[in-house]
C-alpha cells in the first residue's frame, strides 16, 4: 500500500507548477456560483410562495448551496480522471516510466484516486468555507458533508478514469460532459427539486448518482438527515458501490493498457 | 503523506538477490522458446538466448523484427505468452516487481515528465525504488554529471534536444544503479553528433561492468556496442555471434560496390558472373562479395565493365543481414 503513496508524491511534485490558480478557482467558483443563482436568482425565487412550498420553507441559497457542492466535486472528479490519465498513459507515457520500476498497476490506479481524492476534499473544503460565509450553513452537520461531496466525486472518478485507461485521443471525452455530466449537473435535484420534474422523468433522476450525493449533502447542510437515516444509508451505499465497480474496472483497464505499452 | 514520505525507511527490501555464480555460464537472463502472441499476430516465435553478467547484448533486426515485444518481455511489463523466461534468476511472472527494482529502463520513446525540471525527474525516479529523498537527490546531480547535464538541472524538459532527452532518460534508468539496463532503440532519431556523445556514454557504462543490453537497426550502433548479438527477423532469431565472428561466417572480408549508369545494371545479364563468391542486386548498386575487392574490380573491367563508381570496403553487419534475409536492415 505504501508503494502507491510514491505515485502520489509525483501527482502532487505536478501539481506544485499550477498549485496557486488552481486554489484561486475552488475559492473563485462557489462565490460566483452562489453570487449569482443563490442570491441574484434566490431573490426571485424566495418572493414566491409555492416555490418557498416547494422548497420545504427554504431559502434558495440554502437550497442550491449543498446541490452545488456535490455538483462541483462530480465535475472536477470527472475533468481529474479524464486528462490526467491520458496524459499519463498516452500523451507523456508517465505511468509507462512508472511501470518499469517496481510500482505495479494497481499502485497506479489506486495513488491516482488518492491523489483526486486529496484534490476534491481541497475543493469541497473551500467551497463550504463559502457556503458558510454566505450564511447557507444550517448545521454543523455540514462538516460531514465535505466526505459526502469527495464520496460522491468518486462514484465519477473511478468508472471515467477506468474509461480513459481504454482511450488513445480524448474525442470521446466531450461526449461524456455532453452527454453525461452537463445534463446531471442540470437535472438531479441541484438547482430544483426533482419533484418537479413530470412524473414520467422522475425515476430517472434516481438512477443519477449526483442525486444521491446532492441529497445526501443537502441533508448533512440543513441538519436534516437525522429525519431519514435509512435513506442516507441507501444514498452512501450507492455511491460507494458505484466507487468500488468503478476501480476494479479501473484496475483491468489500467493493467491492461499498460501492458499493452 | 507527501511531506512526511521523507523519512520513510527505503522499501523494497526483498533480500540480496540470488548470488550471481562466477563462471562465465553465469546468465543474467535466460530464455527458451520463448513467444509473444498478440490476438492472431505472433510478435515473438520461440526464440533462445542468455545473457551473460557484464556482457553487452544487442537484439539487431529491422523494424516489426520482435526486438521491442522481447524487450517488453524481459523488462516485465509484458506478460510471455509461451515459453520460459528468466530474468536476474527469477520468473516475470511470478517477480515482476522484484526484477524490475533492479533493472534500469530505456524505452524507445522518451517519457520524461515535461511537467518537472530536468533534476525532478531523476529524483522522482529514484523515488519510484523507495530511494531516500537524499539518497535521490545524491544520485541525481552524480548523474547529472555523468550525462554532461548539470547545467540544465533547473530548466524544464520540453527545450531539451533530441540527445539531451535520450541522455536524461538514460540516467533516469541509472538512478536505481541497476544489475541490467535494457535500451530499446537507443539513438534512433539523434544526428551524429548526438549519437556518438551517447556511444561514448554507453561505452563507459560498459567499461564498468554494466549488463548491457540494446535493440537496434543500426548495424555500427551494434558493431560499436555489443560484445555479442542475435540477428532477428519476422520474430525469429536468424543468427548468433559476435559482430566480428558474424561477419566472418556469413559474409566476405571484402565487399565492392559497383554502380553503373541508370539503365545499365538491367542490361548487364550473366556479365558478372563468376567475379566473385557471391553477389547481390540491389535496386540503384551490385555487390561483389569476395575477400580481395581490388582483385574483382581488376576482374570486371577486364571484362569491358565500365561501373560508373566502384566502392571497395570491408564488410559489415548490414552485409550479413542482408545474406541471412534477402533484404536491408532500414527499409
Amino acid at each position: 500500500m505504501t508503494v502507491m503513496t510514491r505515485v502520489v508524491e509525483l501527482r502532487a511534485m505536478q501539481y506544485r507548477r499550477t498549485f496557486r490558480a488552481s486554489i484561486f478557482s475552488s475559492f473563485l467558483n462557489p462565490v460566483l456560483f452562489l453570487l449569482a443563482m443563490g442570491v441574484g436568482l434566490g431573490t426571485y425565487v424566495d418572493r414566491s410562495e409555492t416555490a418557498t412550498q416547494a422548497l420545504g420553507g427554504l431559502s434558495y441559497l440554502q437550497f442550491l448551496a449543498p446541490g452545488l457542492l456535490a455538483a462541483t466535486t462530480m465535475q472536477a472528479a470527472a475533468f481529474e480522471s479524464m486528462f490526467p490519465i491520458m496524459a499519463g498513459l498516452t500523451w507523456q507515457k508517465v505511468f509507462h516510466a512508472m511501470y518499469a520500476t517496481p510500482i505495479t498497476p494497481r499502485d497506479i490506479v489506486a495513488g491516482n484516486l488518492v491523489w483526486i481524492a486529496i484534490r476534491l476534499t481541497t475543493i469541497a473544503a473551500i467551497f463550504t468555507i463559502v457556503m458558510t460565509l454566505f450564511g447557507a450553513a444550517a448545521s454543523p452537520l455540514i462538516v460531514l458533508a465535505i466526505p459526502a461531496a469527495v464520496l460522491t466525486g468518486l462514484a465519477f472518478a473511478t468508472p471515467i478514469a477506468a474509461f480513459a485507461a481504454t482511450q488513445r485521443t480524448p474525442d470521446k471525452f466531450n461526449s461524456i460532459f455532453r452527454f453525461g455530466i452537463t445534463p446531471l449537473f442540470l437535472f438531479s435535484g441541484t438547482f430544483f427539486p426533482i419533484s418537479n420534474l413530470p412524473a414520467a422523468i422522475q425515476p430517472i433522476a434516481w438512477l443519477s448518482p449526483l442525486w444521491h450525493g446532492v441529497e445526501l449533502a443537502r441533508a448533512l447542510a440543513l441538519g436534516t438527515i437525522g429525519q431519514a437515516p435509512g435513506l442516507a444509508l441507501v444514498h452512501v451505499a450507492v455511491l460507494a458501490t458505484i466507487f468500488l465497480a468503478g476501480s476494479w474496472w479501473a484496475f483491468r483497464t489500467f493493467a491492461a493498457r499498460l501492458a499493452r505499452g | 503523506m507527501y511531506v512526511t514520505a521523507s523519512s520513510e525507511p527505503v522499501e523494497y527490501d526483498f533480500g540480496p538477490m540470488p548470488e550471481m555464480r562466477t563462471s562465465a555460464d553465469a546468465a543474467l537472463i535466460r530464455a527458451r522458446g520463448l513467444t509473444k502472441r498478440f490476438g492472431d499476430f505472433t510478435a515473438v516465435d520461440g526464440i533462445d538466448f542468455a545473457v551473460a553478467k557484464g556482457e553487452s547484448f544487442g537484439f539487431l533486426g529491422p523494424n516489426g523484427a520482435g526486438k521491442t515485444s522481447t524487450m517488453r518481455m524481459i523488462g516485465c511489463v509484458s506478460p510471455v505468452s509461451d515459453g520460459e523466461l528468466e530474468v536476474l534468476g527469477r520468473d516475470p511472472r511470478l517477480d515482476g516487481p522484484r526484477i524490475r527494482s533492479r533493472i534500469g529502463v530505456v524505452p524507445q520513446q522518451d517519457t520524461l515528465d515535461t511537467e518537472l525540471t530536468v533534476r525532478e525527474n531523476l529524483v522522482i525516479y529514484g523515488r519510484y525504488f523507495g530511494m531516500s529523498r537524499a539518497e535521490c537527490r545524491r544520485r541525481a546531480d552524480e548523474l547529472l554529471d555523468f550525462i554532461q547535464l548539470s547545467e540544465r538541472a533547473n530548466d524544464p524538459v520540453e527545450p531539451l534536444s533530441g540527445g539531451m532527452k535520450r541522455r536524461l532518460t538514460i540516467a533516469r534508468a541509472l538512478i536505481n544503479e541497476p544489475d541490467l539496463l535494457l535500451l530499446d532503440e537507443p539513438t534512433t532519431g539523434l544526428d551524429p553528433q548526438a549519437r556518438h556523445l551517447l556511444w561514448d556514454r554507453l561505452y563507459r557504462l560498459k567499461q564498468r561492468g554494466v549488463t548491457l543490453v540494446l535493440t537496434t537497426h543500426y548495424m555500427d550502433e551494434a558493431e560499436q556496442l555489443c560484445d555479442r548479438l542475435v540477428v532477428m527477423d519476422k520474430a525469429k532469431i536468424v543468427a548468433e555471434g559476435s559482430p566480428r565472428a558474424l561477419i566472418e561466417r556469413y559474409s566476405t572480408k571484402e565487399v565492392t560496390e559497383l554502380r553503373f549508369p541508370a539503365g545499365v545494371q538491367e542490361t548487364l545479364d550473366g556479365k558478372l558472373d563468376g567475379l566473385a563468391e557471391r553477389m547481390e542486386l540491389l535496386p540503384d548498386r551490385v555487390l561483389l562479395y569476395a575477400d580481395d575487392g581490388e582483385a574483382a574490380v581488376a576482374a570486371a573491367h577486364q571484362r569491358g565493365l565500365r561501373p560508373e563508381t566502384v566502392l571497395v570496403r570491408r564488410s559489415t553487419l548490414e552485409d550479413v543481414f542482408l545474406r541471412l534475409t534477402g533484404r536491408s536492415l532500414i527499409e
